[in-house]
């Protein structure tokens, strides 16, 4: 396997949908390449940063638009 | 002040049921409970799909217009919270759509280079974000949520789906009107994508 097939099934191995041999290949790959490694590290570190955006509180909704939706429903 | 939907509870349920009954019977103050409970929740997603804050705005009036019509389809098995997520993500959606399109771009030059023998042309570097503390994260969101912007549309729809609103594979195929393996292969190229667009504020001495 190359860091290029590594990579390109990163999300197959990562959510258990790589076959027992291609796993064993993958983990094999993984044990011999620290940069692949690194790369699987931040491709999950990625994903949740991306999941962490949710954690922002939530505005305060605005009075007009409050008032805007509330009107288009009279309508 | 608005009251922000809690967990689970028998007591939230109960509510939910009361707002429900007040919305069918026509009840006005409870149109104006259900804005004022969920709108900001709804605006903070809808800004994530629509940076310009009018567009975002349109969505969230076309969601509740939308939810308003469609109460006495829901069915409470589901939370209300969860119900308003996915109509004003549609309306996002459906907002994106009525834009001016410009031509799709490619994705290619934002994914890892190769050599001819497999080997990538810059490998990986660590990177220092465990030890963030509070401000740093905020500014972190706000970066992540620039690099995203930066990744064609239609590759970036499917990671905001999958990765931030969390659809699964099959809800994101029909909101986005492609198949569920073209769903699987966009999300993990806009993965890859935005890896590379945050490794260098990320990578070494940590965010920048």
């Amino acid at each position: 396997m190359t860091c290029r097939e590594c990579a390109e099934f990163l999300m197959e191995y990562l959510e258990g949908g790589l076959g027992d041999a291609e796993r064993e290949v993958f983990d094999a790959h993984l044990r011999a390449c620290p940069p692949c490694v690194t790369y699987l590290d931040t491709y999950r570190e990625t994903v949740r940063m991306g999941r962490d955006l949710c954690e922002e509180a939530a505005p305060e909704v605005p009075d007009a638009l409050v008032e805007a939706i509330l009107s288009a429903r009279r309508r | 002040m608005t009251s922000e939907p809690t967990d689970d509870g028998a007591e939230d349920r109960a509510d939910e049921r009361a707002l429900l009954a007040r919305l069918r019977a026509g009840d006005e103050a409870a149109y104006e409970e259900l804005v004022r409970t969920h709108g900001g929740r709804l605006l903070a997603v809808a800004r994530r799909f629509l940076p310009q804050e009018d567009d975002a705005h349109d969505a969230v009036q076309d969601a509740f217009l939308n939810a308003f019509r469609g109460v006495d389809r829901f069915e409470g098995e589901a939370r209300l919270s969860t119900w308003l997520h996915r109509i004003v993500v549609n309306a996002s959606l459906m907002k994106l759509r009525t834009r001016r399109r410009k031509p799709e771009q490619s994705i290619d030059d934002l994914l890892p280079g190769w050599q001819a023998d497999g080997h990538p042309e810059r490998p990986a570097q660590p990177w220092r974000t465990d030890a963030l503390e509070a401000t740093q994260r905020s500014e972190l969101r706000r970066l992540v949520l620039e690099k995203i912007q930066a990744l064609p549309e239609g590759y970036r729809n499917v990671l905001m789906l999958r990765d931030i609103e969390d659809l699964d594979t099959e809800e994101t195929a029909e909101a986005m009107g492609i198949s569920p393996g073209a769903v699987k292969t966009r999300l993990h190229r806009a993965r890859q994508a935005l890896r590379g667009l945050l490794e260098p504020h990320l990578a070494g001495e940590g965010s920048e």
